[in-house]
């Protein structure tokens, strides 16, 4: 008995003692191993990632992750989807339950810093907005005063409608509702003048609740930053450069007009930017520790940014979100990819 | 017996009978004796009536006779003043299943047929013999076979995959099955004389007790896999799993010790003096009267297990009311929740009315027998 108990309290001991973040290691490894990338993902955000009527992962993470698979193993649809929320996202991606983390999380310097994680590469750029209906007559937030606001408690909007109308001195009053749906309903049915939200949230809610969406306006004025994308362990820079690259890739070929219906021709193209791109120039898979196929998969099998966008939150989407600053920097927008050389 | 009866001899003559008073019988009086018997209960009912009045037309016409039943065109419920059935027949796959492959939902549909018709079998006493339990055991094979598929040319399904109403019923009978044993140990570990033992059981008890479930899923899914080494990552339904069989058990051990606590102390010296051991007195003599005393409170626990798995969503898994809020997702389809949510609604009230109808009856059974 006396044994049995030491016996134990090691065990106890060493189980406590062991470090929480130790490698299995490296990522690819046991990706390749697995047969399947594992992503942590939101499942409740449309357009980026939940169900379809058939049970189906579909959205902008949801492609991202199936370019990941793409790339390391060859097929989009090698892929494991783990339903994260707000309180287990980070822990899944320490414990190594998920690979990388597909999710709207936004890039800080303190979740970059302190949890044991990298941030890789901005997927899609985000902020908060304000949305009125017509009829207020409201041109600019500067034409809110003594407006009632719908928020949701402690998020970054709550924290934004405070900071914008305490910096144009004018009072407010919060309708605060736990509920994203709810609030939506209560904005809508009128309860609020105002709506403030991701401008993401704003357009998607505007397109598919309000009951007639034309009588609504967003008001000039993007607040706040909200750069999301995947978030890797910190720890692995081979895996974090491939998802990276990833990344890069369907914004590359976007940029030089790679499409999944002509990425065939193009791979025949005699322009160094694509050949470079199609592994037909350079080796820059290998480079990755991948073969130099990788990229023509993604864009073959998956689409270029542009593609992901409209058929997930984008014109081909009940969404309709307009490409606004997620578009290529040659349009305007924010997304620039490094070369690929 | 007493004294003998006397014959009387008197002819009784009868007058003709008479029909009672009207006020007396018919639907007239059992108005007045269920709705109208004072002043304070007339006003109740006339409020009552007006408030029907009011709101009923007002159902009706949404649910029924403005709804839209049948499409799969989310711009004609638009357009429509009532309800949206059609939400339902749009996503009930999802609703039902989660993220289980498509294709291979009649392996859900199995498993929720096994699962409800060996709980109907359960249900009738003349069935429970070990044959029941034996068929238990077969049954949970089956259902894991199903579930996780890889064998006899099933697609293989892992956990991740798993959804909706049957993983809300897996984790319900997995919690009863596996809490009820863990309930006996720990109500008669209370009980022991065994410092130890007892010292134990009563810290696992209160400990589970004074926190709320969540906050067990949440230790289960969270802390849990950071205090064991990488290579050991149980599975999360698993965990899960364990997490609410502990929660169920701590609360369902305390309704136990009622039933041990219940049972008059002739019982247990009856049982000493005969020169049974522990093992054989609890066996034999305690457990049968102290379970069957405490039946209908367990079951009030176990109908709250059942709405309990609800909060598996929290961390990730998809039960079905987890799937419901994820399908309702679909931009297309957002606006109908209510109806969805409604029909969920009537799906758990199937289950646990029909739990609680059962509780009712075996109650009643239980007191005819009972002589004190």
């Amino acid at each position: 008995m006396k044994r049995l108990i030491a016996v134990t309290a090691i065990a106890a001991l060493a189980v406590a003692l062991w470090p929480a973040d130790t490698m299995a290691g490296p990522t690819v490894d046991a990706i390749k191993k697995r047969g399947k990338v594992i992503c942590g993902v939101n499942g409740n955000r449309a357009g980026f990632s939940a169900l379809d009527s058939k049970g189906q992962w579909q959205g902008m993470d949801v492609d991202t992750c199936k370019a990941i698979a793409a790339a390391v193993l060859g097929d989009k649809n090698k892929v494991q989807f783990s339903k994260t929320t707000t309180q287990t996202r980070f822990t899944a991606l320490q414990t190594g339950e998920i690979d990388v983390l597909t999710r709207n999380v936004t890039w800080t310097l303190g979740r970059d810093t302190k949890l044991g994680i990298d941030f890789v590469a901005p997927t899609f750029y985000d902020g908060q907005g304000f949305m009125v209906n017509k009829k207020t007559g409201a041109k600019s937030v500067k034409d809110l005063g003594g407006a009632t606001v719908c928020v949701l408690p402690g998020s970054t909007s709550e924290k934004v409608t405070s900071d914008v109308f305490k910096a144009n001195g004018l009072k407010y009053t919060a309708v605060v509702i736990e509920n994203k749906k709810e609030l939506n309903t209560a904005f809508f049915g009128g309860r609020c003048d105002v709506h403030v939200q991701s401008t993401s949230g704003l357009s998607s809610a505007r397109a598919t609740v309000a009951p007639n969406p034309a009588d609504y306006i967003l008001l000039p004025g993007v607040y706040g930053k909200d750069p999301m994308g995947p978030v890797v362990r910190q720890g692995d820079p081979q895996f974090k450069d491939i998802v990276a690259w990833t990344v890069y890739a369907m914004m590359e070929a976007e940029e030089s007009g790679v499409t999944s219906k002509n990425v065939d021709e193009m791979k025949k193209s005699k322009n160094a930017n694509v050949a470079r791109l199609l592994g037909n120039k350079d080796k820059l898979g290998e480079a990755l520790g991948l073969d130099n196929d990788w990229a023509y998969r993604i864009i073959k099998q998956i689409g270029n940014y542009g593609e992901v966008f409209e058929r997930n939150v984008g014109q081909n989407s009940p969404l309709k979100l307009p490409r606004g600053i997620n578009d290529l920097w040659t349009r305007g927008g924010l997304l620039y990819s490094p070369p690929f050389k | 017996m007493g004294r003998p009866q006397t014959v009387s001899s008197a002819i009784v003559v009868s007058a003709p009978r008479r029909p009672p008073p009207v006020r007396e019988t018919g639907i007239v009086a059992w108005l007045r004796s269920n709705f109208f018997n004072n002043i304070h209960n007339s006003v109740l009912t006339l409020l009552a009536a007006w408030a029907l009045l009011v709101t009923l037309p007002g159902f009706i016409s949404w649910a029924v006779t403005e709804a839209v039943w049948l499409t799969d065109d989310p711009k004609v419920c638009r357009t429509a003043a009532g309800a949206c059935w059609a939400v339902i027949a749009e996503k009930h796959r999802v609703m039902l299943f989660g993220t289980f492959p498509y294709d291979e939902h009649w392996r859900g549909v199995l498993v929720i047929a096994i699962v409800i018709g060996l709980s109907v079998v359960s249900g009738f006493k003349r069935f429970w013999s070990y044959w029941l339990f034996a068929a238990w055991l077969v049954a949970m094979g089956v259902i894991l076979v199903l579930q996780l598929g890889g064998v006899f040319g099933l697609r293989e399904t892992g956990t991740h995959e798993w959804g909706g109403l049957p993983l809300t019923l897996i984790m319900f009978v997995g919690t009863v099955v596996g809490g009820l044993p863990i309930a006996i140990f720990l109500a008669l570990g209370r009980r022991s004389n065994l410092p130890v033992i007892k010292s134990l059981c009563i810290g696992m008890i209160e400990i589970t007790r004074g926190v709320p479930l969540i906050t067990v899923l949440f230790m289960a899914s969270l802390m849990f896999p950071l205090f064991v080494p990488e290579e050991l990552n149980i599975d999360k339904v698993i965990r899960a799993q364990i997490g609410m069989i502990l929660f169920f058990g701590a609360y369902a051990a305390e309704i136990v010790r009622g039933g041990l606590q219940a049972i008059p102390r002739g019982q247990y010296e009856a049982a000493d003096a005969a020169g049974l051991t522990y093992w054989e007195k609890t066996r034999k003599i305690i457990l049968p009267q102290a379970l069957r005393i405490v039946i209908p409170a367990l079951m009030n626990d176990i109908i709250r297990a059942f709405k309990n798995t609800t909060f598996v969503s929290i961390i990730g898994l998809f039960d079905v009311l987890g799937a419901t809020a994820t399908a309702l997702e679909d931009p297309l389809w957002v606006l109908y929740a209510p109806e969805a949510y409604m029909f969920i609604f009537v799906l758990y009230f199937c289950f646990c009315f029909s739990m609680s109808k059962y509780s009712e009856h075996v109650e009643h059974d239980l007191a005819k027998g009972r002589n004190f």
